[in-house]
């Protein structure tokens, strides 16, 4: 098996996440949807250093996890605080950025 | 790359059995996660279906040479994220399913054809591009770093560290703010003081009601008792014995209960004391009781 079956794969799952931001209409799951992405790239990166022989692939990709992470927390927050105000967590009744 | 170190390193084109089956195995079920979550009509469900794949994720990353980011993954994202995640559904509630109207129409179609024709572009290119590129594997490196943790850490440390540094500013930076936007003003509650001082501004009668017959003035059985609430010009103090006339409108006539708001001002019942100034102007039976 050549290692470039990852990112086969890698690419499989970011079309996938991609498709899933744009048909979904509940924010959480766009969300998940943006986060498989982020994983996607992720795999992305730790084959080609692998491919390449050195680590800067994994460490960007680290980076990129804690990016993620923090992303995550305040994505949640934001959609927590839309959720309180609107009574609705779709990203369609979001389209006034007020109130 | 030093041409040497290339040379010396073995290129991988083909990846040992055991990986190839594990691969096999697992980019399936990481696929059929994915598709899964995007189908999924439950958001839980669709929550579930990503740990599965993130986890199929992480084995990738430890089929790659990299056990570091393999364990963060399954600690990070399946535990801490995907945990935080669930959360935030349950706060926002199950159940509340999205509407299958389309606002843009052919939207799903156009997303979906969009999606394949994207997932073509990215996969068969590459995957051509990339199909007779030797790989160099990353085994040695880790090798040479004294294990994979180590030789990232050197990295991380050394190369990396103004991003290192900017990166921990930032999740401090998204920690306050998930505080201030987690955060929400707290209604202005009174406290109990508060709720007793304005009680006793207001001039309404602090003590207990009297209970029944007790500005009875007659014993009679043809009489109607005096009720709790209504002895109206009978407030605050203590109440004074019936007999001594001032026990004021009762038994016989409670129609004079009906004023009983005026009964205080206008005939100022004798043992009343001085605090009656109860505002009542509440009718009959219900008002009474701030009457008292």
């Amino acid at each position: 098996m050549n290692p470039a079956n990852y990112l086969v794969l890698s690419g499989l799952l970011f079309a996938i996440g991609s498709v899933g931001v744009l048909v979904r209409r509940n924010a959480i799951v766009v969300f998940m949807c943006v986060e498989l992405m982020l994983n996607a790239v992720n795999l992305t990166l730790v084959t080609f250093s692998r491919i390449q022989g050195n680590l800067e692939g994994q460490v960007i990709a680290f980076f990129v996890m804690v990016v993620a992470a923090a992303e995550v927390v305040i994505g949640l927050a934001i959609i927590l605080t839309i959720f309180r105000t609107r009574k609705s967590a779709s990203v369609d009744d979001v389209n006034l950025l007020k109130y | 790359m030093d041409p040497h170190l290339l040379a010396a390193a073995a290129p991988i084109t083909s990846t040992s059995g055991g990986e190839a089956l594990t691969f096999w195995i697992i980019a399936p079920i990481a696929v059929l996660g994915a598709l899964g979550m995007v189908v999924a009509k439950n958001a839980v469900h669709g929550a579930l279906l990503l740990v599965a794949n993130l986890f199929c994720v992480a084995v990738c990353y430890l089929l790659n040479d990299a056990p570091f980011l393999g364990f963060v993954q399954i600690v990070v994202y399946t535990g801490a994220i995907m945990v935080l995640f669930l959360f935030v559904l349950m706060l926002i509630g199950v159940d509340s399913t999205e509407s299958l109207v389309e606002t843009l129409r052919g939207q799903r179609l156009a997303a979906t054809v969009l999606g394949l024709g994207f997932a073509g572009l990215l996969v068969f290119p590459l995957g051509k591009v990339i199909k007779g590129q030797p790989a160099t594997g990353v085994a040695d490196v880790n090798k040479a770093g004294g294990g994979n943790i180590h030789a990232i850490a050197r990295l991380l440390f050394t190369e990396y560290v103004f991003a290192f540094e900017a990166v921990s500013a930032l999740l401090v930076i998204a920690a306050v703010g998930a505080m201030i936007l987690g955060h929400r003003e707290r209604a202005e509650k009174p406290s109990q003081k508060e709720t007793l001082r304005r009680r006793v501004a207001s001039g309404a009668v602090l003590t207990p009601m009297p209970g029944p017959g007790v500005y009875a003035s007659v014993d009679s059985a043809d009489q109607r008792p005096v009720l709790p609430g209504e002895t109206s010009g009978l407030v605050g103090g203590t109440p004074t014995l019936p007999g001594g006339g001032d026990a004021g409108p009762r038994g016989g006539e409670p129609d004079a209960d009906g004023e009983g708001g005026t009964g205080p001002s206008s005939a100022p019942g004798g043992g009343t004391g001085p605090s009656a100034v109860a505002e009542d102007t509440a009718p009959v039976g219900a008002g009474k009781g701030s009457g008292l």
